[in-house]
């Protein structure tokens, strides 16, 4: 494994889990040095995905870093690493009670996860989004809002399970500020295969990934022909939009993206590996004071 | 009431989620929540006469999301917009600021607008509505209702005409079948605020 594994580095790390989905796999953490949310739920999907190829949960060998393994703890990832690897789990450590973890890896296949995630957000969104980020108290609303529909995403187009995590970062050699970094990853049947029976026929020869996600993300098409479906996507990208924030979705093997212009992602990526299901990452900035 | 004016109905959306949901969430997230939501009121209306009025009261929710809006709010007017056998009307309270953008995205992308109260005691349109009619409506929530014969108060011209029928169309506006006066929708639930 890479010794970062974030949200510049996660597509080619999911890349060679792909390719390599019908082997044994060993998943060498030793020597990481650095992981975000996108990593350690990215992390859980490749061993998810590995191990329903393989039948037998793949082995994690678990970081030596004690920072690193300490946030993997704050974050819960071994708890929900032990239900996806075969792993040492390392020795429980004493858990600092302050943390800008804004909410840990939670696994979602049922709406009242997402209720559950929506109460959980609220009693600490508050505190980081006003003083690390510098929204205005009234932003916990939009940022529970923002969550639940992305949450939902997975139980309604997905049909498969996910996880969520959430995390407030300093990234002041990369942008100056606080941002706020949300990861929700499925191995559902991700876009294309939600919209293609609904949608295929009229894009012909052009359907495919990097199609379906123009026309969900873009134009909020939905496999539904109720009209009030759909729309969660699009508040959402409004919402990011407004706070200035970065707003990414991978799906098979196509990456679209809403970029801002502190970052230089591009807005579609295609060709990368065959990926079930759909990874979201968003990134939050803080707010330049005037 | 008389039987040509509508049944006044007040549902309290918090109380409804606690009953028809679980008692263990305060907020209005998820689609299969406003569906249980929206099955709960719709069953309250039920007992109503064919002519009703109510006021959705959300006062007591924290949070509201997009895909509840849409179950609570917009599909329960869409549904009573073509239920050719009743005319249920909607007042929607306690939309506060942090509500606010949800209910407006949720009309606005059916082309919906409804009566909502956006500070004590004080009404608006919410969602999508021509200039015309956004200013008949605030003449007549402005007067509260006005008679037949006076309806000249808060129409200036024919396009004003065809605004006011838009607006008694779109369940945003009520005129009694009997003496023809056209009321506010927000006078008519006064008594239940």
């Amino acid at each position: 494994m890479p010794g970062a594994l974030d949200h510049t580095s996660v597509d080619a790390f999911l890349d060679e889990v792909s390719y390599r989905r019908g082997e044994r796999v060993l998943f060498d953490a030793r020597h990481l040095r650095w992981i975000d949310p996108n990593g350690m739920v990215g992390l859980l999907l490749a061993g998810s995905l590995v191990g329903s190829a393989s039948g037998s949960l793949p082995r994690l060998e678990v970081p030596e870093s004690q920072d690193v393994l300490g946030y993997l703890a704050r974050m819960g990832f071994h708890d929900q690493a032990r239900r996806v690897f075969d792993l040492e789990p390392p020795a429980r450590r004493s858990v600092s009670g302050q943390s800008d973890v804004l909410l840990e890896i939670t696994a979602i296949d049922a709406n009242h996860h997402v209720h559950e995630i929506v109460d959980r957000v609220q009693t600490r969104a508050g505190a980081i989004l006003t003083s690390k980020l510098g929204y205005p108290a009234a932003s916990v609303i939009p940022f529970s809002v923002m969550l639940s529909e992305v949450c939902q995403n997975i139980i309604e187009h997905a049909e498969g399970p996910g996880w969520v995590a959430a995390q407030a970062y300093n990234w002041a050699k990369r942008l100056g500020r606080f941002v706020v970094v949300i990861s929700v990853m499925d191995r559902g049947r991700g876009f294309r295969g939600s919209l293609t029976d609904e949608h295929s026929a009229r894009y012909g020869d052009r359907w495919s990934d990097s199609t379906a996600l123009e026309a969900a993300f873009l134009h909020g098409l939905t496999r539904f022909a109720d009209p009030g479906r759909g729309q969660g996507l699009q508040q959402i990208r409004k919402q990011v939009r407004k706070w200035s924030g970065l707003i990414s979705v991978r799906s098979g093997t196509a990456r679209i993206a809403q970029v801002p212009d502190w970052d230089d992602s591009p807005p579609m990526a295609d060709g990368l590996a065959p990926l079930p299901g759909a990874q979201i990452g968003i990134v939050l900035p803080a707010a330049i004071q005037p | 009431m008389s039987a040509h004016a509508p049944d006044p109905i007040a549902i309290d959306v918090g109380q409804v989620l606690q009953r028809s949901v679980t008692s263990l969430y305060s907020s209005l997230v998820t689609r299969p929540t406003g569906r249980a939501v929206r099955m709960a009121i719709e069953t309250q209306l039920q007992g109503a006469g064919r002519l009703s009025i109510s006021l959705i009261d959300f006062s007591e929710v924290g949070i509201i999301d997009f895909s509840c809006a849409d179950e609570v709010v917009a599909k329960l007017l869409q549904q009573y917009l073509q239920d050719e056998a009743r005319d249920a009307l909607f007042v929607f309270r306690g939309v506060r600021e942090p509500h606010h953008a949800q209910v407006e995205g949720v009309l606005e992308r059916q082309a919906l607008a409804a009566v909502v109260e956006v500070a004590p005691d004080q009404f608006g349109l919410v969602g999508t509505c021509s200039d015309r009619e956004r200013g008949v409506w605030e003449r007549l929530e402005h007067e509260g209702s006005v008679e037949a014969q006076a309806v000249a108060q808060i129409v200036a011209d024919e396009e004003d005409e065809e605004a006011l029928e838009s607006l008694l169309a779109r369940g945003l506006a009520f005129r009694s079948p009997h003496s023809g006066r056209v009321h506010a929708l927000s006078r008519l639930v006064a008594h239940l605020l």
